[in-house]
This record gives structure tokens, sequence and C-alpha cells, in this order.
């Protein structure tokens, strides 16, 4: 016991957990008392007994589960071990609840960590579904409701999109562009454990006195710096969020910059490296100022600082501008990777070179540069400056532009193609190009001022983003859990289930946000509790299709789950594809690589004779011109 | 490689687009028309409308042709064609979008220019929101006030200028389509001029805390004539504490800080009369 309390792991993490709280505590109540002041202030934005013990208890955590100890001895000057793989690689379940620096046991916990929180979010959806089912109160009070949109959009987006697609990648990229691992292993298996803590913190806010933080996801000041205790979870819980994401994403532009394979040049890395390179630069650049706007909010509250104090001096509508600066390329962080998914996914499936893949390498940069220039569209009607309008829809309007190159692309891409629906992965794919249009078309609808100055803060756009959301990105991210489940678990899932779940997503995501698009021109407003008594059956319509769509995903989990222990046999290379993480052995070996590939040619070089993206090492020259044919184990 | 049969695949998407342009412009989406922005601000939905409905109608096509035409027969596992590309497709899409947006943009700007332009005759009416309720004040009428009703005469612009007492509010009413924060600290203006006799409805539309879904109130729009008179009608003043800007209320603030500490002097006549040269 003794030792294992001194060992990094879960002892010594729960004791952390609590020393660190106290630490905070102690701090807090020690100072006060040194001042004069009353030990315990309890006016709702302040308790800072609870906010200062939120912040510092999960270092003691993060202390106890082992992030920090190779650094401190490191720092401390002691001897390192310079090739410790201790920490590296998984060979029973009880690994993945350790401090792991392997990059695919990493993403493997990132992928079942958010799809935890996916399961929470949507239970959470299906609460507000069930009381806007029908007009009047009936099942929550106008208080809770707004607690509970607010954590919806909070954990879906904080916890789920955002992760989800990290940890997808976290898997998938360094063994694409060739590389044993990420660049700084440690630093990633840190942003890995920053992401239950955000998540922990959230939830634990319905416990807080007052609820739940219920600002809405966007914590408008100044609505948000008056709001009870739960707000500041939220405050604080973001910067974990936001800390674990860029994290992560210098990881991946030092990774990809520096660790790709000798003979990958920009032109030969695979659209999934693209898409998570332009993914990372808005990352880096954007979260900064989420960090800031909710840093400041929580000073307004908890040291009476009058960031956005109207009556002090402070400036109301700088919350929102510093907001929606991380905020919109925060929906292009959601949305890119999912092209890169995407990209792969179809040229896999139907047997084709990427159709124009320098410009949609291109359209993703432009979506970048672009993406910071066109913040201001959601405050339209906000009361800011009359004169930033029209600039910032001209941009807005312009990011329709590298949108249509990829959904065209995409297109161009089946043209003349061999295509196989047989995977669940390309259904998901095809889908989303369909779906995800009619989101671009209500996005650039959005973007033209009058009709935004209606439709604004409707119904309409809880319907444009859920179509993105959940028809762009969820859509991307089912496809790409079922492309790589094989390489990930080294086993095949069900594809019957797969199309139960496939149809069941596609027509409750219909069913559900379509009508939305409806009511909210009509002229019901978004994030109420109640609402006017014409609209009752559809929203009726709504949550039956909303249950609908949330009880299909239990197939969804089933599936994974039992297939993960019970499926056939994948193979190392089911559907055929050129990259490298295909040419390894499913799972892949802990090291990736014996020898590092040489990359020779493009990804996508389907049906050139000959061709080849990669040499795996043990291959010697002779075998390069032949082709070797691979075996398929899905039935076609 | 065979060549494609544009002229069909042409024809299938006018006719896609077509028919779901005409079923998509048939329901009357933003619902009944009450100001002179309404008809404008339409009209630009239904242009935006039917230009979408063709551009998802070719998508719509073109995945659909793709599916049934180049869908693997079983058992062939061969690839392809390596096409990598057509740089003038690649043109023609990057361009053809572009016009269509910058088109649209233009468009949207004239729209905005026509609507949010001032008559000379209009009139300035005072917006007060606070946790939940509306009031409004009459400047040209002696500064009259009037809790949760607002009335406005028919085919006289309204020049709103909204204030917020404690968080953000906003102010719409769906029938005239124009919609505006309050914001808290500063004021901000929202110009409409009703064209249509008849009751509706300002709904909040910015979330205020638990009673958002609650804070309506109603809107009168009528004859100059029954304005005149229900104005008339109107007992009270505006209240100076809904008058203050936040500089106001600030000094008004730290003047009664300082007489509480004993240093005379009242501001807020002084600050109520400044305001109201102001407006
Ligand atoms: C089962 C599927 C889902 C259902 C039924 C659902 C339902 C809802 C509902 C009812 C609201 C509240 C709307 C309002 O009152 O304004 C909402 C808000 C929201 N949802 Fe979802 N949702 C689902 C999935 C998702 C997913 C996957 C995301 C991904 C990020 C997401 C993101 C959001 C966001 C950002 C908001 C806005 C919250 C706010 O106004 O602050 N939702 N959703
Ligand atoms: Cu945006
Ligand atoms: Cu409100």
């Amino acid at each position: 016991m003794a030792m294992a309390i001194r060992q990094p792991g879960w002892y010594r993490g729960a004791i952390g957990t609590l020393l660190g709280a106290a630490f905070g505590f102690f701090l807090v109540i020690g100072l006060r008392a040194l001042m004069g002041l009353d030990i315990y202030q309890t006016e709702q934005t302040g308790y800072p007994h609870i906010v200062v013990p939120l912040i510092t208890a999960p270092f003691g955590f993060l202390f106890g589960l082992g992030a920090f100890d190779y650094w401190f001895r490191w720092a401390a000057g002691k001897p390192t071990i310079p090739e410790d793989h201790s920490g590296h690689g998984a060979t029973k379940w009880q690994d993945y609840f350790k401090f792991n620096t392997d990059h695919k046991v990493i993403g493997t916990q990132y992928v079942v960590t958010t799809m935890f929180f996916f399961l929470i979010g949507g239970l959470l959806a299906l609460m507000m579904r069930a009381e806007l089912a029908q007009p009047g109160s009936q099942i929550v009070a106008a208080n809770t409701f707004n607690g509970l949109f607010s954590t919806h959009a909070v954990i879906m987006i904080f916890l789920f999109v955002i992760p989800v697609f990290a940890g997808l990648a976290n898997y998938v990229l360094p063994l694409m562009i060739g590389a044993p691992d990420m660049a700084f292993p440690r630093l990633n298996a840190l942003s890995f454990w920053l992401l239950p803590i955000a998540g922990v913190i959230f939830i634990s806010s319905f416990l807080a006195p007052g609820g739940a933080f219920d600002a809405g996801w966007t914590g408008y000041a100044p609505l948000s710096t008056g709001a009870p205790l739960g707000q500041s979870f939220f405050n604080i819980g973001v910067q974990f969020a936001g800390a674990s994401s860029i994290a992560t994403a210098l990881n991946f532009l030092v990774t990809i910059i520096t660790m790709r394979a000798p003979g990958m040049n920009l032109w030969r890395m695979p659209l999934l490296v693209w898409a998570n390179m332009s993914t990372s630069l808005l990352v880096v650049g954007a979260t900064p100022f989420i960090a800031g706007a909710q840093f400041m909010v929580l000073l307004d509250r908890v040291l009476g600082m009058n960031f956005f104090e109207f009556l002090e001096g402070g400036d109301v509508l700088s919350y929102q501008h510093i907001f929606w600066f991380y905020s919109h390329p925060a929906v292009y962080i959601m949305m890119l990777p999912g092209f890169g998914i995407v990209s792969e996914i179809i040229s896999t499936h139907a047997r084709k070179p990427v159709f124009g893949y320098r410009l949609m390498a291109l359209a993703l940069i432009g979506i970048v540069v672009l993406s910071y220039s066109v913040w201001a569209h959601h405050m339209f009607v906000a009361g800011m400056f009359d004169w930033l309008r029209v600039p910032i829809m001209i941009t807005t309007m312009l990011i329709a532009v590298p949108t249509g190159i990829k959904i065209f692309s995409w297109l161009g891409t089946l043209f003349y193609g061999k295509i196989h629906v047989y995977s669940t992965a390309m259904l998901f794919a095809l889908a989303f190009i369909v779906t995800f249009t009619i989101g671009g078309i209500s996005g650039v609808m959005l973007g033209m001022i009058p009709i935004d100055i209606h439709v604004s803060d409707t119904y309409f756009i809880v319907a444009h983003i859920h179509f993105v959301l959940f028809g762009g990105s969820v859509f991307t991210i089912f496809a790409g859990i079922y492309h790589w489940f094989p390489k990930m678990t080294g086993r095949m899932y069900d594809e019957k289930l797969g199309r139960v779940h496939f149809w069941g997503t596609v027509i409750g995501t219909w069913g559900t946000f379509v009508p939305m698009h409806w009511i909210g021109m009509d002229g019901m407003p978004r994030r109420v509790a109640d609402y006017a008594s014409q609209y009752g059956d559809w929203n009726l319509f709504i949550s039956v299709f909303a249950f609908i769509l949330g009880s299909v995903q239990l197939v969804f989990f089933y599936n994974m789950i039992v297939s993960w222990r019970f499926g056939p046999k994948a193979g190392d290379n089911p559907w055929r594809s050129n990259t490298i993480e295909w040419q390894v052995s499913s799972p892949p070996p802990v090291f990736n690589f014996d020898e590092i590939p040489r990359v020779v040619g493009g990804p996508y070089e389907f049906g050139t004779p000959g061709a080849r993206h990669a040499i795996m090492g043990g291959e010697t020259p002779a075998d390069i011109p032949e082709p070797k044919p691979t075996t398929v184990t899905a039935p076609s | 490689m065979t060549r494609l049969p544009y002229l069909k695949l042409v024809l299938a998407t006018l006719a896609f687009g077509t028919v779901l342009s005409v079923v998509m412009l048939i329901p009357n989406w933003f619902g009944e028309e009450g100001s002179t922005a309404a008809p404008e601000i339409d009209r630009l939905l239904d242009v935006t409308i039917i230009l979408s409905s063709y551009i998802f109608a070719g998508v719509c096509v073109a995945l659909g042709y793709a599916l049934i035409k180049w869908r693997v027969k079983p058992g062939d596992e061969s690839d392809g064609l390596p096409i990598h590309g057509n740089t003038k497709l690649e043109i023609i899409w990057t361009m053809i979008p572009l016009v269509i947006v910058l088109g649209l943009g233009a468009y949207s700007w004239i729209v905005l220019d026509d609507i949010e332009a001032k008559d000379n005759d209009a009139q300035i009416i005072n917006v007060y929101s606070q946790q939940f309720a509306w009031t409004f004040g009459y400047p040209e009428e002696g500064n009259k006030w009037s809790e949760g009703e607002l009335h406005v005469p028919v085919d006289r612009q309204a020049i709103f200028k909204l204030n917020a007492q404690d968080v953000l509010h906003s102010f719409w009413v769906p029938e005239w389509r124009i919609k505006k924060d309050n914001v808290p600290g500063i004021t901000t203006e929202a110009v409409v001029t009703p064209d249509k006799i008849g009751h509706y409805q300002i709904v909040c539309t910015e979330l205020c805390g638990f009673g958002h879904a609650t804070m309506r109130a109603l809107v009168v729009v009528e004859s100059e004539a029954d304005f005149a008179k229900w104005v008339k009608g109107l007992s009270q003043e505006v209240p100076q504490t809904l008058e203050l800007t936040a500089d106001q209320a600030l000094k008004v603030e730290q003047e009664a800080q300082a007489k509480e500490g004993g240093i005379g002097g009242s501001g807020v006549d002084e600050t109520g009369k400044d305001n109201v040269d102001q407006s």
C-alpha cells in the first residue's frame, strides 16, 4: 500500500487531488483571515474558497497521476532514463487508465472518453427535447432548462467534437506520416488527461449552489458576470479543455513539420494531415482568446474587476468580440478534421485519387486565413459598429468558395471511380456531403445581414448549428471511427448494425433539425424552455425524431463494444488503402515501424499500375515495381 | 473514358432545382409582413432560396449520377481512372460560387441600406429593457411612459433607441423582420416603418435569465389619430433612473457614495438635464 501511494497512479492521484484542493482552500481562507476579511465569501459570484481549489485540485491530481514526474526529475537535474518506455503501449485494459505516452493508447483514450461525453451531452439534449415536446412547463423549470442547453453545448463542443478529432488524429496521423510517435509524447499524455478534468468540472457545476452554468455556451457578459457560482465552473473548465487543445495542436504542428517520413514532401501529405495542420493553426491562434475571455469573466466575478461591468466603465460588447474571435475559428476547428477524414474515405472507397488534390489543400489554408476575419458575423444585431458589418459579410460569404471547392472536388473524386458502398464509413461520408451542403447554404444565408437580422437567435440558428455540427462534424466522426476501427482494434465491426445506425442517424438528423429552420423563421426564439402554442405540433415532431436519433446511437455503442471484443479479425488493410497506416499490422506494433518507411509518391495513386505511396522497411528495391495484391476481407 | 452526358446532367439539375425552388417558395417562411423592410428582406430570401435550390440540386444530381453509374459490380476489385484533376473545371467551380456570393453580398448590402435609411419625420421612441419587462418612452410626446405596451402610428418611421438596464436583451418583432440587441451601457438603434395596422409581439431573443422565454410585450400599430389619443391617455413620465446613460449612472452612484461620506450636492438634476439635451 505504501508502495502504491508513492507510485504514480490513481492512489497517488486521489491523494494529490485532496492535497491540491486543501492547498487552494486554505490559501484562500488564510489570506482572507490575514487581510481581515470574512473568511467565507458566499455572494453568488464569489466563493473564492471553491473557485481556487477548483484550479489547484486538478494540478494535484495530475501530479499524483505522474504527469510531471519525468519533467520534475529532469528539471531537478536528477537522472532520467532517455529511452524510458515504461509508459508506452498497452497490454491490458488497465493500461488505458494510466499516464501513457503511446500515441495509439492516447488516441484510444481520447476517442473512448469523448464518446462517453457524447452520450452525456446527448442525454442532456433529450431532456431538453422532452421538455420542449409540448408548450408549457412539464419537466424542468426555466432555470434548469438554461443549465441544460448550456451544459449540452459545452460538453458537445469542448468534450466531444473538438477532442474526438484530436483523438482520431492522435492515433492515425503519426502512422500516416511514418513517424514513430508524436513529437512530444509526455505533453500528448498531459493533453489527454486535462480533458476528463474539464469534463468533471463542467458536470459537477450541477452541484454548485444556484445550479449549473446557464448563460449558454457563449456565456455573454453581463449575464455571466452576475450568474451564480456554476458559471465559474464553466470559466475554469474551459481553461483545462483549452489548454488541452492548444498543447495537442502544438504537438501536431511540430510532428507534422518535423517528423514526416523521408520523401513525404508537403504535396505528398494525405489530406487528413493537411486538415489537421490547418486545424492546429486555428487552435494555436484562436484558443487563447476564449481562455482570455473566460479569465476576464472569472476576474470580474471573483475579484471584482470591471472588464465587462458597464456601470464601472467596462465594455459589454468587447466580451463578444473576444469570444467570437475564438469561437468562429472554433467552428472550423470542429469541421476541418472532418474534411480530412472524408477525403481519405471517399478516395479509398471510390478507388480514385482525390480530385484536385492541391486545390483541396489550398482550400483548407484559405479557410484558415478567412476564418480569422469573420468573427463579427455573430454580432450583426449585437449593436457593434455599423461599418464593420458589410466587410464581415463579404469575408463570411467568401468562405463559401473554398468550402464549395471541397464539396465539388469530393464529387469529382467519385466520377469515373469504382464506388464501394459496403462500408458504413463510406455511407456516412456520402451522407455528409449532402447534409453539410444544407448547413453550408443556411450558413451563407446567415452571412447575409438582412436575413440574419431576422433569424439570428431563433431556431433557425439551432437548425444551422446542428446541420453543420451533427450533419457535418458528427457524420465525419462516425465515418472516421468506422473507417479506422479495424486498424485501431484489429477487428471488424458489424456492417449490418452499421447500416441500421447509419439510416437511423440520417433520418433522425433530418427529421429533428429540418423543421427547426421553419419554426425559427416563423418566429420561435432559441434558448427558451417554453414557446407559443402554435409551434407545438412541430416541436412534438422534432422531439419524436430526436428520440429516434438518440436511441439509434445505442446501436453504435453496442456495435463498437461487442466488435472490439468479439469481432472477426480485420486484416491489415481491409479497405485496400495506400496510406502508410494501412501498411502496418492491425493494431500496429508498439513502436509503429521497425524501420521508417520511405515515401515515393502521392497518397492516392489509385488506378496507376505500379504506383506506390510508400516503401515499408524490410522491402528490397526489387519489390518496388510490383504492387502486392492485397486481400480483401470485407464483403462487397 | 466515356464522355459525360453533360446535357442530361444539366437538364436534371435544372429540373430538380426548379421543382425544389417552386416547392420551397410556396410556404411563406417568414410569416406575415408588417413593415416596409419585410417585403425587401423576403425578396432577398426568395432569391437566395432559388439559387440555393439549384446548387443543392446540382450536388444531389452529381452524387446520384455517380452512385448509379460508377457503383462497382460485385467482385470488381479494380481501381477507378487515375484522374488527378482538371484545371479548367477547378477554375470554373471556384469562379461560379465566387460570383454568386459576391452578387448576393452586393444585393444584401443594397437591401441593408434601404431598410436602414432614415426618414426626416421619423419618430424617436425609447425602449427600456430589464429582466424581464419592456417599457417605452415617447420623448416627442412629453416623455410619456408606457409599460409593457408599445404603440406606434402606421406608415410613419419609428427609430427605436434601445437601452438595457441590467443584461443583454434583444428587441425583435417577427412581422417587422427587424431585430437589435439592447446593450447595457450603450444605446443601440432599430429603424422600422410599420405599414400594417394590427397587434404584434416583441420577442426577446437574447438570453437574459430564467424569464427569457416569457419576456414579451404587446405591439399595437394603429392610425395616427388612435395613436395620438392613446399617447394623451398616458399619465406617467419616464422615471429618471431609466434615462441615465452608463456614465451618468456611474456619476450618480459615485455622488451618492460621496454624499454618504458627508460631501453634499445633488447630481441627479444636472445629469437629468444633460440627458434631455442629448436626445
Ligand atoms: C441527439 C442530438 C441532439 C439534439 C436532439 C440536440 C438538441 C439541442 C437542443 C434542444 C438545443 C437547445 C436549443 C435552444 O433552446 O436554443 C441544443 C443546443 C445546442 N446544441 Fe444540440 N442537440 C444534439 C446534438 C448536438 C451535437 C452533436 C452538437 C455538437 C457540437 C450540439 C451542439 C449544440 C449547440 C452549440 C447548441 C447551442 C446552445 C446554446 O444556445 O448555447 N448539439 N441542442
Ligand atoms: Cu462564425
Ligand atoms: Cu431575453
